[in-house]
């Protein structure tokens, strides 16, 4: 027995150091080269701090390439590496100048000329130009099969729909360098979306010479998966206040260090550290040891905690939205105007935005949030009344309605920090009226969203957070295909929203075009495919001594503004 | 003896083709899926499809089973989606292995250390306050959820008094080689004992925490080991015969409790790298308990895939040595 245990010992010590061996090597590469690469930068700068800022991230990011990205924790990083063309002004949504210092439009509003900023430099050392730029339009234009994949390039699938060769109208027609500082792009069709999109994480601006000698468009799908080319693992070059170091996997960090050449004002710390923690609590352990500096969307419940131990919890300004979809498919019942009014009119938002959403929290008026063009200003809260709610399920036969609401677990949102509570309340206020309210729970990834997708659910929690101020990145994205989470083709007017969305997007006029929009948002809050609840403010934590940081509605912060003081 | 190796390594085959038949579908008969983890609330109908057409998850079943196994014949075993995106999920393997390991390894180290003594003096001074006090101490040891334990060792000895860091493998100011990926040892071959020292501080929370279970199992089968040598007749015998106390009991007493101490650490093995899910989640410690918890989420197949049939053709083949070596010694167990 014994000798069977030694033996079995030394058989799993000797295994694991064999393979252990083959794993070191490359764990050995990857951390010299990074070491190698961050000494470049860091011994030019005059006087500024040497300061570390240390982020603890969520989750690990997919690439440092965000045109191949739509998540949160790539674009946080890839954003202090590159500029766009536009940027988003500090703390809000509106379009500013970023690379470019200004843009007009051509009378039919699809001839831009961007007149681009002089002296930036990219990370490599080359120029940026408007042959730059042109590249850069080319080189998103221009993917393979795979990178033409709606899931890898995401960003410019949703916004400009179509790539060179697939047989697809895209938004995209051309770009031209008619001097050295004049970009102009030419669109095919006229929309509310365009250049505003430009500001957005996916579109930085990458060094052509970097994006060729890397490869960068060498994206290929190997077995279940995604491989990336060396622009996007360890070459990615931009011209931001951030400069790509090292990325060391075993121990999770991510390093980025201080451009010295930056155009603009350079970083207020040396080195910038993203350490990845998968741990909500972890992360705020962290916190409070010293050890990191600041993360995302703490929990509103640690706010006030975190607030007394000396810490600075920063609420970014609501530019989400919280609804209760509603989907006729498995419940026709639904497609009565009078009992989709009763389940809203039943719900007491005052009560729950009060009880179980963060402070700042507010009551929806429709759905999306009042900072966005095209926000209806002259639309009220749909009106609490049970009494109303049991006389329209009277009126409609339905007294004795039964409903399954969905609710998801192991997950929060910004828009959403805690579901279950949310929909406690909703239910117990449905159960107020005589509704029978059956429960359906299930793990977001693992069941929940998939159900909601494929028409399962009659009634479910969702929401979205902005990606710019463009009443269509809300309502669009929500209902402008009919084929919707709330299959809005199965009413009549289903199709006339798509249509209504379509025009209003493709107004050239921005003062005709939010009129549209305001007067589609009122239509919405009578033809209720959802329920809107209400915005919930995010918020992002940093520690006592992180001054500078400028909260961003759209949760797109820049980093180099921060300044660690002792 | 040929014979029976073959007849093994043929059982071999057999076994991890069977538990990759049967892991592969499960993982794939699991709600969600590495889509819905990609795309989340902003999938479309459109993206959804044509991301499970480009990921290959559109196709029947035995289809994506047969070019799995292809391609894993060639030693491709697939790209991570989740854990590590892009990655080659066998080095998501091979780059967390080190950190299991060396997490295994400390927490048997402290069970062990902390555990043979306490018992064989508890068994010495049997029915004192000492020996009921490690009783009761061992079963809370075994009674304590893992994930609790780490949470008020992190709490005072991480935040409270800062005497250690809370999470993670090495502090992000050190500015480390690493030679084999285990850090510790990588600090001291490379002469970097800044490093060395950092990652040893930041093994010992999560080392103890992982070892509370070990240690109250090693603590009681070395008190009931050491009580019952205590009772036999050579013993006694030794002791009649006017040995000296510390002769009776380093010769006679230790040597034979022992002998089932020693088993019982060897099944503790499997028992911690079942309790390094735990520990290395709360303790963000990037070895492949955490990876596996991280692949669950995300539903990395080619992640999970490789995770569990390593771990799995790691006991198998141990197995196999354990029974060859069995053979070599006796003859009998090659004709059964």
């Amino acid at each position: 027995m014994i000798n069977r245990k030694v033996a079995a010992i030394a058989g799993a010590t000797v295994l694991a150091l064999v393979l252990t061996s083959c794993a070191s090597d490359r764990d050995g590469d990857d951390t010299n080269t990074g070491t190698d690469d961050g000494s470049g930068g860091g011994d030019t700068g005059g006087g500024a701090s040497d300061a570390t800022f240390v982020f603890g991230a969520a989750g690990a990011p997919a690439s440092f390439d965000p045109f191949y990205a739509s998540d949160g924790e790539t674009f946080r990083i890839t954003r202090q590496i590159y500029d766009n063309l536009i940027e988003y002004e500090e703390g809000g949504a509106a379009p500013g100048p970023g690379l470019a210092e200004s843009w007009e439009s051509s009378e039919d509003g699809l001839t831009w000329t961007f007149a681009l900023r002089e002296g930036v430099t990219f990370h490599d050392g080359t120029e940026f130009n408007a042959e730059a730029v042109c590249a850069n339009f080319e080189r998103w234009f221009n993917q393979n099969e795979v990178g033409q994949n709606a899931a890898v390039s995401y960003y410019w699938a949703a916004d400009f729909g179509g790539f060179a060769g697939d047989g697809t109208d895209s938004l995209y027609d051309s770009c031209e360098a008619t001097d050295d500082l004049t970009a102009v792009v030419t669109v095919t069709r006229v929309t509310s979306k365009f250049p505003t999109i430009l500001g957005q994480a996916a579109y930085g601006i990458a060094s052509p010479a970097a994006l060729e000698e890397f490869n960068a468009n060498d994206v290929a799908a190997e077995g279940e998966g995604f491989v990336f080319p060396a622009f996007a693992t360890e070459n990615p070059t931009g011209s931001g206040a951030f400069i790509f170091d090292s990325y060391d996997e075993a121990n999770g960090t991510i390093t980025l260090v201080r451009n010295e050449d930056y155009w603009g004002e350079s970083a207020g710390v040396a080195e910038l550290v993203f350490r990845i923690i998968p741990d909500e609590n972890t992360r705020r352990q962290e916190l409070e040891a010293g050890t990191i500096q600041g993360y995302d969307l703490p929990n509103p419940v640690d706010w006030a905690a975190l607030e007394e131990a000396g810490n600075n919890v920063q609420v970014r300004p609501a530019f989400n939205i919280l609804y209760l979809g509603l989907n006729p498919t498995t419940m026709p019942a639904l497609t009565d105007d009078r009992v989709r009014q009763a389940l809203y009119h039943a719900i007491n938002r005052e009560q729950l935005v009060a009880s179980q959403l963060p402070e700042g929290a507010e009551v929806a008026t429709q759905m999306m949030p009042s900072a966005v063009a095209g926000y209806n200003t002259e639309l009220t809260a749909f009106e609490y009344s049970p009494e109303l709610a049991q006389q329209l399920l009277a009126d409609a036969g339905m007294s004795d309605l039964a409903i399954d609401l969905w609710y998801p677990t192991e997950v929060t949102r910004p828009y959403m920090p805690d579901p279950q509570r949310i929909y406690d309340s909703i239910r117990a206020d449905w159960e107020a009226v005589g509704i029978t309210v059956n429960p359906v729970a299930k793990p977001w990834n693992g069941g929940y969203l998939d159900g909601v997708q494929q028409d399962q659910a009659p009634a479910f929690f969702l929401g979205w957070t902005g990606d710019y101020d463009s009443a269509a990145n809300f309502i669009g994205t929500f209902f402008e295909s009919p084929e919707n989470n709330f299959a809005t083709h199965e009413y009549t007017w289903g199709q006339q929203l798509s249509d209504g969305l379509r025009a209003a997007d493709s107004e050239p006029d921005e003062a005709t075009r939010e009129g549209l929009y305001e007067q589609l948002n009122a239509d919405l809050m009578e033809y209720l495919p959802a329920l809107a609840i209400s915005h919930s403010p995010p918020a992002i934590v940093v520690a006592g001594n992180v001054e500078g940081l400028v909260p961003s509605p759209l949760t797109a912060e820049n980093f180099a503004t921060i300044t660690i003081t002792e | 003896m040929l014979r029976f190796v073959i007849r093994r390594g043929l059982q071999l085959f057999i076994a991890m083709f069977v538990l990759s038949v049967l892991l592969f579908v499960w993982l794939r008969s699991l709600p969600g899926g590495p889509v819905t983890a990609l795309l989340g609330e902003r999938g479309t109908p459109e993206s959804t499809a044509a991301l499970r057409e480009a990921l290959g998850l559109d196709e029947p079943l035995h289809v994506q089973y047969l070019r799995f196994l292809q391609r894993a014949l060639e030693g491709d075993f697939g790209i991570s989606n989740g854990v590590l995106r892009g990655a080659e999920a066998i080095d998501v393997f091979l780059t967390r292995l080190p950190a299991t390991i060396e997490l295994s390894i400390f927490a048997l180290l402290i069970a062990v250390t902390l555990a043979i003594p306490l018992g064989y003096v508890a068994a010495r001074r049997h029915g004192s306050a000492l020996d009921t006090g490690s009783v009761i101490g061992s079963l809370v040891g075994v009674a304590v959820p893992v994930f609790f334990l780490a949470f008020v060792l992190k709490y005072f000895f991480a935040i409270r008094w800062g005497l250690l860091p809370p999470s993670g493998r090495q502090s992000v100011s050190i500015d480390a080689t690493h030679v084999t990926g285990f850090f510790v040892l990588d600090g001291i071959l490379t002469g970097e004992w800044d490093a060395a020292w950092d990652s040893f501080r930041h093994l010992i929370l999560p080392a103890i925490a992982l070892s509370s279970i070990p240690f109250a199992v090693i603590f009681r089968i070395n008190r009931a080991s050491v009580l019952d040598v205590l009772d036999e007749d050579y013993v006694r015998t030794a002791r009649a015969k006017g040995l000296q106390a510390p002769v009776v009991r380093q010769r006679h007493v230790m040597r034979n409790a022992l002998i089932p101490v020693v088993t019982t650490i060897g099944l503790q093995i499997g028992a911690l790298l079942a309790g390094a899910v735990l520990t290395e989640t709360v303790f963000n410690f990037q070895g492949i308990g955490q990876a596996l918890a991280l692949g669950f989420e995300t539903r990395d197949y080619p992640v999970l895939q490789v995770l569990i049939m390593m771990a799995a053709l790691i006991y198998i083949i141990v197995n196999l040595l354990v029974d060859i070596a069995y053979a070599v010694i006796d003859p009998r167990v090659r004709t059964r």
